[in-house]
């Protein structure tokens, strides 16, 4: 472990060979609680209420699919890596993992941690606990990271994973959220079981209502967990989650509306947590369609969007601009210096007439499902593009069925990323020809050739090179316009204290404020 | 009385059909969303090879018609099935918000309905003076706010300040005053949004009768205004008002979704938009049928009880 | 405190407003009409005056309106001043223009839904207890079935199914509001065809058409009117929960259901901006349900003195 260590992201180094030295070096000091302001206290309940959760969130961790059943899995269970608040990955329930050719992956299995029901976690549960999700019959999110997964077998306290082709990023894979470790019964884990080997024991679950937890007196770990009782709450409405903190029933809650943020800062009631990172607001163009598949209309539309406008009306703020880039300033070779694109009419019109046009009518299709404030966020962008001859005809769809029928069925469409730790994975899912979530349908050679062409270069400077090329590409001729980056805003009632880092991977301190959070 | 029995007999088998075109209708309409439940429970996860899957466990790859039957026949035999995402009874899953739905539904209407009963006779009493006027504004102006919105102000205005809770937390182990102090809140929301329409149809029932010879009648021997209203024109209004009562019962039980997500109040409401938007179509089917049901019986009730009050309309048949 | 103050100046002012509106149209009205209209009572003149004020603002919106519906022309949330007399919307849209514009589309999608809504279903109605039979148990029986579904989550389903532009709102709430008005078509339906004058024009050879238009309809306007009058009002508020369980009116247009849904965070901080178009619908129900009260009044012939 030398170097190559950064504040933002996680290094190949780190990935390719995330073993005991760089474990040890995060459990030992862990860097979020080196400065931390007091000690973590224990006890108290937490009570958290999300603007998710849903009357069908189940057990299953293969279906976990919004904020609620990701901090509800997070209270619940232990995963094989953990990505600690700095983006690191650190050992969960592997205690280290290695990999000398990228294909073949060794991950050593943490002895002395116990499930909830009392039993040992054993090699055979993780194994159980992979398999759910691989297989013809899997019906898990993540079943095709497991697709390259051609065997996982069990080497004495080892699992061994081997691959059809070398990825150097599969650990990184290993650490989604999805991948929970459940007790193996005959080979798979019952899926319908709340059993995990996480900080917090289930006491009751009422899909869409609530759910409450109790501490769980053997956690393994000796720093986390604060809380007695954690208490998880679904309230949809945004003035009912503003009301439930500034009443005391709830001591934290998420999507806090940004027209509304000031406000409750002013009342001095409670605190706003705004944590910058990669997530960002993206309105995808089908490329193979017309107009959007002549690249100078791609950039008219984009130099015809307000961007700082969106980031102070849309965002309250709570954001940054950003210039057509799917790789946010927190990841390791974001390009900070391209040329910005500003808001600027006559450029716009300028990228039209190349285009052969006078003038260009589209429609842009949006829902607030896509992400909060997408609707105004789309009569925003009509009403400056309207300044450079670009007709934008905002078309509203229901939220019910956003993703099956608009999203990469329209041809102009809102959408969001979580944003990546790594380039590779933001690019690979999002912008390599073919991707499944490629959702400008966008084909670009010479990008997909340094695509391939970084994941084995080891040079660090070409390689910060390659990916900012990369940047630039998608920037100047992608076909997705990306005004924003937002922020994950929350707020908490006055008394409860935070670690001085707070991930950006992920809301909600990477889904783990239940156990890294505590009241002062 | 025999007449009375063959009227419920008869509007029961009519309620049976009601409820089988109902289950038809909504088992059509949630066909025709986009999606299923397996691409919905993906969502944005979802890849073909992985929802077809989903779709082969939970048996969705079966025809229409084919899973329409097995739903009927299950039900026939009182059995719901289970929920196909949480895989969980469905009859487990509802007992309890049923509860929860009926009970915010009887609290809001014991407010609503003595109070509009009251501002009513007192309107019809005192028709077209300042008192009149002033209820018949105030009522208006109540129902021409959005619920949610009368939810907003009632919460700043007494939740802020600390007097009730914003949010509705119910748990069986609540005592009935603990669980009334709780859901204080959404049953005034729900009484601010019923009691106009029923305090106008009591105003209007009465007023009308009051033309009536019989009642000009009455005026005459010199009897006093009240005792005209409340023994004279009240019995005979009765059937309107009854009427105009269980349909806004009927409202507080099947219509109160948004009043629930204000108030987070774990209702039937929620539980059938979300299973909707997720095309759970077993619990959909069984809140629709419970719904169903409430407004037919409802609606039988009123029709045996204005039969009742109304002596004439007995004989007629 | 403030908006209790408010409300008790503006009903000072209304009084004497609503006199002298009454007296003006006393004086201009043809003759046979005077009588009404100087008989008429103060809150009914009101109404009269406010739905004719909203109609003139319908009409002449983009003169009155001192700013575009949609041209954002500020910041958010821009405080009361003399630019922006009632400030700016979460965009920085004028709110005074929005709410002038929001007349316009509010108040002509609430009137062709509504009267979309009473065409089919009083003539479905009354055609229904005309005829009886099969027609009638069908048509019953269907509409029982329509009615037992809660109508928000209908309308939900429907536009999920349908979308969400304008058209497809209006016939949505139409079609789920035509299931009220027939009930009522229907049972006033039943007590007129069993009269004697019905069943002499029949004999007389008289087709259906002849009997709905020109014998029923008249004999059943009464109770249809004051249905009219609630109906019309239900649409501003059908379509404000619809946005709030996400669907409703296409942005960016300007509809009062709509900007209260938008705003309405803001009263948890005490604002009182989403009182605005929650009070032009408020207002709006006020006066459409005095004239409505008052036409009832008329009709059902009770002779007392009328304050």
């Amino acid at each position: 472990m030398n170097n190559t260590r950064n504040r933002h992201g996680v290094t190949r180094r780190g990935l390719l060979k995330g073993a005991t030295a760089m474990g040890a070096a995060g459990l030992i000091l862990p860097a979020s609680y080196r400065a931390a302001r007091a000690e973590p206290q224990q006890g108290g309940t937490f009570r958290i209420g999300l603007g998710h959760g849903n009357s069908t969130d189940s057990y299953d961790p293969g279906l976990i699919d919004n904020l609620y059943s990701q901090v509800f899995a997070a209270a619940r269970h232990n995963q094989l890596i953990e990505v600690d608040a700095d983006g690191q990955l650190i050992p969960e329930i592997a205690e280290s993992w290695e990999s000398d050719d990228g294909q073949t992956w060794v991950f050593r299995i943490r002895q002395g941690v116990t499930f909830h029901s009392g039993k040992d976690v054993t090699v055979e549960d993780v194994l159980a606990s992979l398999n759910h999700h691989r297989g013809e019959d899997a019906t898990s999110a993540i079943k095709q990271f497991f697709d390259p997964v051609t065997d996982i077998s069990i080497d004495g306290q080892n699992i061994v994973v081997t691959l059809e082709a070398p990825n150097g990023d599969f650990a990184y894979l290993m650490s989604d959220y999805h991948i929970a470790i459940m007790p193996s019964i005959d080979g798979r884990i019952d899926p319908t079981s709340s059993d995990g080997c996480g900080p917090y024991v289930v006491e009751s679950f009422e899909p869409g209502v609530e759910a409450t937890l109790n501490r769980f007196p053997d956690y393994w770990k000796p720093d986390r967990g604060h809380f007695d009782r954690v208490e998880i709450l679904a309230i949809l409405d945004s003035a009912a989650r503003l009301n439930a903190l500034m009443t005391g029933q709830v001591d934290l809650i998420d999507q806090i509306d940004p027209a509304t943020i000031s406000m409750l800062e002013a009342q001095g009631a409670a605190n706003i947590l705004s944590i910058p990172g990669n997530a960002h607001y993206v309105f995808p163009m089908d490329s193979r369609e017309a107009p959007f598949n002549d690249n100078n209309v791609r950039l008219a539309l984009k130099y015809a969007i307000d961007r700082q406008q969106m980031v102070d009306t849309i965002l309250g703020g709570h954001g940054a601009v950003s210039n057509d880039n799917p790789i946010g300033p927190a990841n390791r070779y974001f390009y900070a210096d391209m040329e910005a694109k500003t808001f600027d009419p006559d450029r716009a019109r300028h990228y039209l007439r190349k285009a052969d046009m006078e003038s260009l009518t589209v429609n842009l299709h949006v829902a607030d499902a896509a992400f909060a404030g997408a609707v105004d966020a789309g009569a925003l962008y009509a009403e400056t593009a309207a300044q450079s001859g670009i007709t934008i005809n905002l078309v509203r769809e229901p939220n019910d069925g956003y993703w099956d029928n608009v999203w990469m069925q329209k041809p102009f469409v809102a959408s969001y990323w979580g944003g990546r730790a790594v380039e590779d994975h933001m690019f690979t899912t999002g912008y390599a020809a073919g991707a499944a979530w490629n959702d400008s349908f966008w084909e670009h050679d010479r990008f997909n050739e340094l695509l391939v062409k970084a994941r084995s270069e080891v040079d660090e400077d070409l390689r910060r090179e390659m990916y900012q090329e990369m940047q630039r590409i998608v920037s100047f001729e992608g076909a997705v316009v990306i005004p924003m980056y937002n922020n994950y805003v929350m707020a908490t009632a006055t008394n409860v204290a935070t670690p001085d880092q707070v991930s950006a991977n992920w809301n909600l301190d990477g889904f783990r404020c239940v156990e890294r959070w505590w009241f002062a | 009385m025999h007449a009375v029995l063959i009227m419920i007999l008869q509007r029961l088998a009519l309620g049976l059909l009601t409820l089988f075109v109902v289950s038809v209708v909504i088992f059509g309409a949630t066909e025709l969303l986009p999606g299923d439940l397996a691409s919905t429970l993906l969502g944005q996860a979802a890849t073909p090879e992985t929802v077809a899957a989903l779709r082969r466990q939970l048996g969705l790859d079966q025809p229409a018609p084919v899973r329409y039957w097995a739903w009927l026949t299950g039900v026939l035999q009182g059995d719901f099935g289970t929920s196909l995402a949480t895989r969980r009874p469905i009859a487990d899953m509802l007992a309890a918000r049923l509860g929860n739905t009926i009970f915010l539904a009887l609290y809001a209407a014991a407010l609503a309905v003595p109070l509009a009963l009251i501002l009513g006779i007192l309107a019809a009493l005192w028709r077209n003076s300042l008192f009149d006027r002033v209820a018949n504004a105030g009522a208006l102006s109540a129902i021409s706010f959005p619920e949610f919105f009368i939810a907003y102000i009632l919460i700043y205005l007494l939740a802020q300040s600390g007097y009730f809770p914003s949010m509705v937390r119910l748990s069986p182990a609540m005592s009935l005053g603990d669980k009334l102090y709780a859901s204080f809140l959404p049953a005034l929301t729900l009484t601010l949004v019923v009691t106009a329409h029923m305090m106008r149809m009591t105003r209007a029932a009465i007023i009308n009768l009051l033309a009536s010879p019989y009642i000009e009648m009455a005026r005459l021997k010199g009897v006093s205004p009240l005792r005209i209203v409340l023994r004279h024109a009240l019995p005979n209004a009765l059937a309107p008002i009854i009427n105009v009562i269980a349909i806004n019962l009927a409202y507080l039980i099947t219509g109160v979704v948004v009043v629930e997500v204000v108030f987070v109040y774990p209702g039937l409401g929620q539980l059938m938009v979300d299973s909707v938007s997720k095309r759970d179509i077993a619990v959909v089917q069984a809140i629709a049928l419970i719904f169903a049901s409430a407004y037919v019986l409802l609606n039988l009730t009123a029709d045996v009880l204005s039969t009742l009050t109304n002596p004439r309309l007995m004989r007629r048949k | 405190m403030g908006v209790l103050i408010f409300l008790v100046l503006f009903i000072a002012a209304s009084i004497p407003l609503s006199w002298s509106f009454r007296a003006g149209l006393a004086r201009v009205l043809p003759r046979h009409m005077k009588s009404a209209a100087r008989d008429m009572p103060l809150t009914a003149a009101f109404g009269i005056m406010v739905i004719a004020v909203y109609i003139l603002v319908a009409i002449f919106a983009p003169l009155l309106a001192p700013f575009p519906e949609r041209a954002v022309v500020g910041t958010q949330f821009q405080p009361w001043d003399s630019t922006h007399l009632l400030g700016t919307d979460r965009l920085g849209r004028d709110m005074l223009s929005r709410l002038i514009y929001g007349a316009r589309n509010t108040v002509g999608i609430a009137f062709a839904t509504t009267a979309l809504a009473f065409l089919v279903g009083s003539l479905l109605g009354i055609l229904a207890a005309l005829r009886g039979g099969w027609l009638d148990q069908g048509l019953s029986r269907f509409v029982d079935a329509l009615m037992a579904i809660p109508s928000l989550i209908f309308a939900l389903l429907l536009l999920t199914i349908f979308g969400t532009s304008v058209l497809t709102l209006i016939l949505v709430i139409a079609a789920v509001d035509a299931t009220r008005v027939y009930r009522i078509a229907r049972s006033v339906g039943e007590g007129i065809v069993v009269m004697d004058y019905i069943e002499a024009a029949r004999l007389r050879g008289e087709g259906n058409w002849y009997l709905i238009r020109r014998e029923i309809l008249p004999n059943a306007l009464a109770p249809l009117v004051a249905e009219f009058g609630l109906r019309f009002c239900f649409v501003f508020l059908t379509i404000s929960s619809l946005s709030f369980l996400g669907l409703g009116i296409q942005p960016p247009t300007a509809d009062w259901g709509s900007m209260v849904r938008d705003n309405a965070t803001l009263i948890t901080f005490g604002n009182v901006t989403p009182l605005l178009p929650a009070g032009a619908i408020a207002l709006l129900t006020v006066a459409v349900n005095f004239v409505v009260d008052w036409q009832l009044y008329r009709a059902s012939g009770l002779k007392e003195q009328v304050g």
